[in-house]
């Protein structure tokens, strides 16, 4: 039994002797959490000395999805600074955002932040939220119902002009065939952006309904699409809506054998190496870092010092075309998650 | 109803029902109210709502407040009205995984057929009750023809259903949600209807509430005081010697079907009275919740017991719970983990009073 245990012993501390040998030699070259840029948040600086106020934001994003993580990280470093206790919550369901603002109202938060990509969905409770005497910012798209359904401001992008930016640069690039891929079916601001896209362009666009939170089925569907092109007119270029399915339609049309450039609407870290890569043309930020900074930043000042952003206009944070040139400058921010 | 019921054993609350065990002399047993209450399905669920209300009134500040009761009894009711079918479906042995989609199909042909036909609102609203009725007629009709599990024709139903919604809707109305019918004749009353708000003591409570109480009033007298309660019971605990005792096994599950049907209908035109315009992408998932507040609520998912005030209470505890985690301001990434956590204490809590409950008896 000794000589066991004292055997088991032995191995044991051969096993972690090993791994531990392992661990040193097996370190990574490149990449890796070692890589990582240990630049603050952009923040810093001393925090307000305003009295500490609770602001929500409710939207319609999916489960960790990027696009919605940054915003809530610039909304978080706005937070910080103006002495903020900043609350989260979304659903991409409309009734279900709806209660979600609710359950806010019923907190006495200080503001909301709203998304409004389902504006009929969030009309009558952000009506609910003005006459409770809460401040309403309303972000992303849907500028257009901003006002009317009585927020103080509206911070984001107008779907349709971007959409017209990506058309317009398609033509420029002398394409003649785009595939527009939404990747939440549904969305009416994907769909505006489609339907942008196809007015400025020259040539001709159709829609491809992608399952957005299953990005394998995304990878096929853009693929199968790809080849169903070559009998009926070959694709020369894809325009995605969200980054990741850049990422998605690269490996798509290396599957497929196309030839397509692919073009997308948002950043990431992922889609700023293909730009580099030259794997991506262009892409389209709406900086969404700055929607969820100006809008708790926007609340913070009302309360403090009675500002209005925007003259009852949308203070808009995108269209920004962004190419490969702009790469040196942009790898830096990506990497933290932070644009 | 005063039928005698036909001799079917397998009904909750019979004191003999699905726990089974050894037969003991009843007249040995104490208080036989107490013993009545213990057999019911849904006692380990109300255990399980106490738990969790209790849980949230500690942690959550504004959990306890009148406005926040107002927005969980909704958040619940959305849940509830789907519920009671699914549960009485679950009863009698089967699934319907296209009832969280067969919702918003509802809505959207409301919508869509009263704005295409500029016709009074109420036609739509009429139309969508035939469509749904026959889906669910469509959906019993080929499972018991097929005899195939309801898992798979359901599904089928499923992704037709979701296919449809955004492939109509797109045809007809050009984007991918219906245009607002709001200024249409017919839509003020309507929204009376389904999707008004009434204020009870200070509080707001949706009339939704009050569908979802009547709901669970009439199924829970259906279950355990008509005959076709009876059928349910005898063809979710066993189709062939149901058949054999002359339950009409075909027609019962086609009913169930019909009425998942009729409360997708009456959800549907929830949705669509309170935001005037419907996204064609939605309910899908909201299957699976449903079927979750039926099991929580005591219903056995091979069928045979189960109660429908036990899926009100499921989705009481799913509303709670939901909005509850809001409430509690915790961190929004690990809501669903949080949720399925409470969920899965909350059934367990169930299964270990059931279990306590029958060794009591």
């Amino acid at each position: 039994m000794r000589t066991n245990r004292k055997a088991a012993g032995r191995t044991a501390a051969a096993l972690l002797t090993a791994c531990a040998l392992a661990l040193v030699a097996g370190c990574s070259g490149s990449g890796g959490k070692d890589s990582e840029d240990k630049a603050d948040d952009g923040g810093g600086g001393t925090k307000a000395k305003t009295p500490r106020m609770k602001i929500a934001m409710v939207t319609h994003s999916g489960e960790g999805d990027t696009f919605w993580d940054i915003v809530q990280s610039g909304a978080e470093v706005a937070a910080a600074k103006d002495n903020v206790d900043f609350l989260y919550a979304a659903n991409k369901e409309g009734k279900e955002q709806a209660q979600l603002i609710q359950s806010y109202i019923d907190q006495d938060v200080d503001g909301l932040v709203v998304s409004l990509a389902k504006p009929e969905a969030v009309k009558a409770v952000i009506a609910k939220a003005t006459a409770a005497g809460i401040p309403v910012v309303t972000i992303n798209s849907g500028a257009e119902f901003s006002k009317p359904f009585g927020a103080l401001s509206h911070i984001g992008q107008d779907e349709a002009i971007a959409g017209e930016a990506v058309g317009e640069e398609l033509t420029r690039r002398g394409k003649k065939k785009a595939l527009c891929v939404i990747h939440e079916q549904g969305n009416v601001s994907l769909e505006e952006r489609c339907a942008g896209v196809k007015k400025a362009f020259g040539g001709t666009v159709e829609n491809l309904n992608v399952e957005g939170t299953n990005m394998p089925s995304s990878t096929s569907s853009i693929e199968a699409k790809l080849q169903s092109g070559k009998s009926t007119g070959e694709f020369d270029t894809v325009v995605t809506l969200g980054a990741p399915f850049a990422a998605a339609s690269v490996k798509a049309k290396a599957g497929a054998g196309s030839n397509a450039e692919i073009n997308t609407f948002d950043l990431n870290e992922d889609v700023v190496k293909q730009l580099k890569a030259k794997e991506i043309g262009f892409a389209v930020d709406q900086q969404p870092y700055l929607q969820g900074y100006l809008a708790v930043d926007e609340l913070w000042l009302n309360k403090n010092n009675g500002n209005v952003v925007g003259g009852g206009k949308p203070v808009l944070t995108g269209p920004a075309l962004v190419t490969e040139k702009d790469v040196p400058a942009l790898e830096k921010f990506t990497a933290r998650g932070t644009r | 109803m005063t039928t005698t019921a036909p001799p079917v054993k397998d009904r909750p609350g019979d004191g003999d029902g699905a726990g089974g065990g050894p037969a003991k002399d009843e007249r040995l047993l104490g208080n036989p109210a107490l013993r009545k209450l213990l057999g019911r399905p849904e006692l380990g669920a109300v255990v399980g709502a106490l738990a969790v209300f209790l849980f949230f009134s500690v942690v959550a500040d504004s959990f306890l407040k009148t406005s926040s009761f107002g927005t969980v009894l909704y958040a619940a009711s959305t849940i509830g009205i789907m519920a009671v079918p699914v549960a009485l479906l679950m009863i009698g042995g089967e699934f319907d995984l296209s009832a969280g989609v067969l919702v918003t199909s509802s809505a959207l042909i409301s919508s869509m057929f009263s704005y295409q036909m500029t016709a009074n609102i109420w036609v739509g609203v009429f139309v969508s009750l035939l469509v749904t009725l026959a889906i669910g007629v469509f959906n019993g009709f080929m499972l018991t023809r097929t005899k195939l599990p309801s898992f798979i024709i359901t599904l089928g139903t499923f992704l037709m259903l979701t296919g449809l919604n955004l492939g109509l809707t797109k045809l007809i109305s050009d984007t991918v949600s219906t245009k607002s019918v709001s200024d249409m004749q017919g839509f003020e009353s309507a929204r009376k209807l389904f999707a008004s708000e009434l204020t009870v003591g200070g509080v707001e409570l949706k009339v939704t509430i009050l569908w979802w109480a009547g709901l669970v009033a009439l199924a829970t007298w259906i279950l355990l005081r008509t005959r076709f309660g009876n059928w349910i019971f005898a063809v979710g605990g066993n189709a062939e010697a149901a058949r054999a005792v002359g339950v009409p096994v075909r027609l019962t599950k086609i009913g169930l079907y019909m009425g998942v049907g009729f409360c997708a209908w009456v959800s549907g035109q929830h949705l669509l009275f309170s935001f005037d315009v419907v996204q064609s992408g939605e309910g899908v998932g909201n299957e699976l919740i449903y079927i979750i507040a039926a099991v929580i609520g005591g219903c056995l998912i091979t069928g045979g017991y189960g109660s429908a005030i036990g899926s009100a209470v499921g989705a009481f505890i799913f509303g709670m719970t939901s909005k509850g985690i809001v409430y509690a301001e915790w961190n929004p990434d690990w809501f669903k983990f949080f949720l399925g956590a409470m969920l899965l204490l909350a059934t367990l809590l169930n299964a270990w009073v059931r279990k306590r409950a029958e060794a009591t008896r």
